[in-house]
This record gives C-alpha cells, sequence and structure tokens, in this order.
C-alpha cells in the first residue's frame, strides 16, 4: 500500500504543481527534501542513542518489565498476541507514556524499539502483525496530556485561557483513539488484511 | 504566563525524571549503568543508518506535495461543501497536511493562529486537531520501515479512519467549546 500511497503523492504533486503553476517549486522540492532528510536523521541520532541508551539501563535494572506488569491488564486485551511479559510490551508502554507527556524525541526511540521486539514474534518477517498494526493505531491516534507546541502558539497570539485547549484536544483524542482501536480490531478480521499464506516465501529473496 | 510556564515545568520536571531516575533505579538494581548505557545507545547509530532511506523516499515526496500547492486548492474546491456544516474552509489544509507531515502542519497552525488570533474559533480547533491526530502516513513508513515491513495489512486504513475522527471530534468538540 506505501507503493501506492508514495507513487500518489508524487504523482499529485506534478499535477498540481502544473495546475497551480508551481512546478519550478515542486522541482526545487526535490533536491531541497533529500537534504533536508539527511539533516534531520542526523540531528535525530544523538538523542535517539541517548534514549536507547537509557532505555537500555531500564530494560537491565527490570525497570520495563515492572511497568509492563502494572499495565498487564490493558496491555494483554490490546496486543492478545504478544505474551505478556515479552519485552514488547515494556517498550509499547514506554512509548505511550512519552507520547502522553509529549516527549516526541524519546517517543520514536521507544517506538521504533517496540517495532523490533514486535518483530521478533512475527512468523511473516515482512508482513505486518496484528499487534504491530494496534500498536500503530494507537500511536497515531496518541493522548497527549500536555500539547506543549498548541500552547506556546496560542500564548504567543494573546489566548486569553489557552488552557481549554488541553480539555478539547483530551476529548478529541479519547474519541480518535477509541475508534482506531475498533477499526484496527475489525480490520485484521477481514479478508482482505488477513495475513496469507504465500507471504512468506514473497520474504524470502528481500531480506537486508 | 503563569500557565504556560506551568506547562513548561511539568514537561521538563518529567522529562528530568527519566533522565535522573533511570539511571538511579538502573544503579540500585546493580546494572553498571554507564556501559549499559553504551550498548544501548550504538543501536541508535545503526537504527539511524536503516532508517535513512525512508526519511528520504517520504520527505522528498511530502516536500513536493507541499510546494505544489495541492492541499491548498483542494480545500478552496470543497469550501462551499464545508460552509453548509460551519467548518472553517481555513482549516482544511491543515487536516490534509497532518497526515504527511508534522513539520508543514505545526507551520500551518502557526500561521493560522498567528493570522486569527489566540482565542478566535480557528485557532483553537487547528491546536486541537494538532493535539489529537499525528503524521500517519510518516509514523507508519519509518515505524515499518526500522523492521523491514513492506506489507502493511491494515495499519494505514486504520490510521487514517483514527485521523478522520479526530478531526470531526476536534471540530465537533471545539464548536461545543467555543461557539455556544
Amino acid at each position: 500500500m506505501l507503493n501506492i500511497i508514495w507513487l500518489g503523492m508524487i504523482v499529485v504533486a506534478l499535477i498540481f504543481g502544473v495546475i497551480n503553476g508551481r512546478l519550478p517549486d515542486v522541482i526545487a522540492a526535490v533536491p531541497g527534501s533529500a537534504k533536508y532528510a539527511i539533516e534531520i536523521a542526523i540531528g535525530m541520532t544523538g538523542i535517539m542513542c541517548f534514549w536507547l541508551g537509557l532505555m537500555r539501563i531500564g530494560q537491565e535494572g527490570g525497570l520495563i518489565h515492572i511497568l509492563a506488569r502494572w499495565m498487564r491488564p490493558l496491555l494483554t486485551r490490546l496486543f492478545p498476541e504478544v505474551p505478556a511479559d515479552h519485552p514488547a510490551m515494556g517498550s509499547i508502554l514506554l512509548n505511550m507514556t512519552a507520547n502522553l507527556l509529549g516527549l516526541n524525541n524519546a517517543a520514536t526511540p521507544f517506538g521504533l524499539q517496540a517495532m523490533t521486539d514486535l518483530q521478533t514474534l512475527n512468523k511473516y518477517p515482512g508482513t505486518a502483525t496484528n499487534a504491530m498494526c494496534t500498536f500503530l493505531a494507537i500511536n497515531t491516534s496518541h493522548i497527549q496530556l500536555v500539547p506543549a507546541t498548541a500552547f506556546a502558539l496560542l500564548i504567543a497570539a494573546g489566548a486569553k485561557n489557552p488552557t481549554t485547549i488541553i480539555f478539547t484536544g483530551l476529548v478529541a483524542t479519547a474519541c480518535s483513539m477509541t475508534a482506531a482501536i475498533i477499526v484496527v480490531k475489525i480490520l485484521e478480521k477481514l479478508p482482505n488484511f488477513r495475513i496469507k499464506t504465500g507471504d512468506v516465501a514473497n520474504e524470502q529473496h528481500e531480506s537486508s | 504566563m503563569s500557565s504556560m510556564s506551568l506547562v513548561s515545568g511539568i514537561a521538563n520536571g518529567i522529562f528530568l525524571l527519566l533522565v535522573v531516575g533511570i539511571p538511579l533505579f538502573g544503579y540500585l538494581r546493580k546494572v553498571p549503568v554507564y556501559d549499559t548505557f553504551v550498548v544501548g545507545a550504538k543501536d541508535g547509530i545503526k537504527l539511524m543508518l536503516k532508517l535513512i532511506p525512508y526519511f528520504v523516499g517520504m520527505l522528498v515526496a511530502i516536500g513536493m506535495l507541499r510546494a505544489s500547492g495541492a492541499f491548498e486548492l483542494i480545500a478552496k474546491w470543497l469550501a462551499p461543501v464545508l460552509d453548509k456544516v460551519g467548518f472553517p474552509a481555513e482549516v482544511l489544509p491543515l487536516a490534509l497536511m497532518r497526515p504527511f507531515s508534522g513539520q508543514a502542519s505545526n507551520a500551518i497552525t502557526a500561521e493560522l493562529i498567528h493570522t486569527h488570533g489566540g482565542d478566535a474559533f480557528i485557532s483553537q480547533l487547528a491546536a486541537t486537531i494538532m493535539g489529537s491526530t499525528e503524521t500517519t502516513f510518516y509514523v507508519i513508513a519509518v515505524y515499518f520501515g526500522s523492521v523491514q515491513i513492506r506489507k502493511t495489512r491494515h495499519a494505514i486504513p486504520a490510521g487514517l479512519c483514527a485521523e478522520l475522527v479526530g478531526v470531526i471530534a476536534s471540530f465537533m468538540i471545539c464548536s461545543w467549546v467555543f461557539l455556544r
């Protein structure tokens, strides 16, 4: 599906670039964005290493296990395929916590660690598991207690009650997260999205 | 300014709690903290190297899309329809851009809030949408990329559903709170 979406983005950009007369901008965006991608990657590496280092300490010390045990009733319902004491549960929980607190630079390393941990349970390495899809659906609709960026913008623009958006944000996220969980659990049962038996053979020559 | 300093105070406090608390906890559990930290941090470099191709692919496509002005034009076409339900057309480019790029949607939000003022319905709606949605395509591409997953199954439809519900719910709750 990402193949189609990626191609679609480029084709749509081209078409609208012509319609809007902004084709030169579209062309200029190619080297500019490629450079920006490397800048982001390099800029992120330091903090990524830092959080993964901290996380390793938490893992060795058993912190992740302790956290996961507290949340076991919730996590085992959301991720029935993942054993309750698997490290993935801990990294999923850390990612959710970081998202909840708005610690974006921590959420990404924790989330990527969670994907790595979930991948160890994957019988079809090139195909997403139900747990991965559920994790991503929750991740893309996460509740954020402190929407710091929006908050700062509103205050800078002279808002009288900027704290109101904490309430509206919580209500809206609760709706989107509920929808995400319901939809992901329904979709995983549909024949279109089921794992096909041919998936294993397909992946053999693609492993890098 | 006091509520702002409270919010950033809480965020900084939690940040420090993690940065100091995790190594302290590890030390109390007899973990060789620095050695362990270095082992974990090494994974960060490997992970980043693996992710660079996905970053380049996604960010170039997003950059082209942004430069083409597609979302602004689509928003203009849809404005009459949105007017009927009271959804401000100015916010639509934000809702369309949001699944692709956090940086671009942040820029749109900043501009909307700057233009309309902090107390305007449009500003509050934009801020609520930013808080309740995510950069779905970007997250899915990067997260799946990190473990070389090519068949994403139902992840994208589910993520987009959540996104749509987030925008609609933001609109409804903001209408209720700010327009009564």
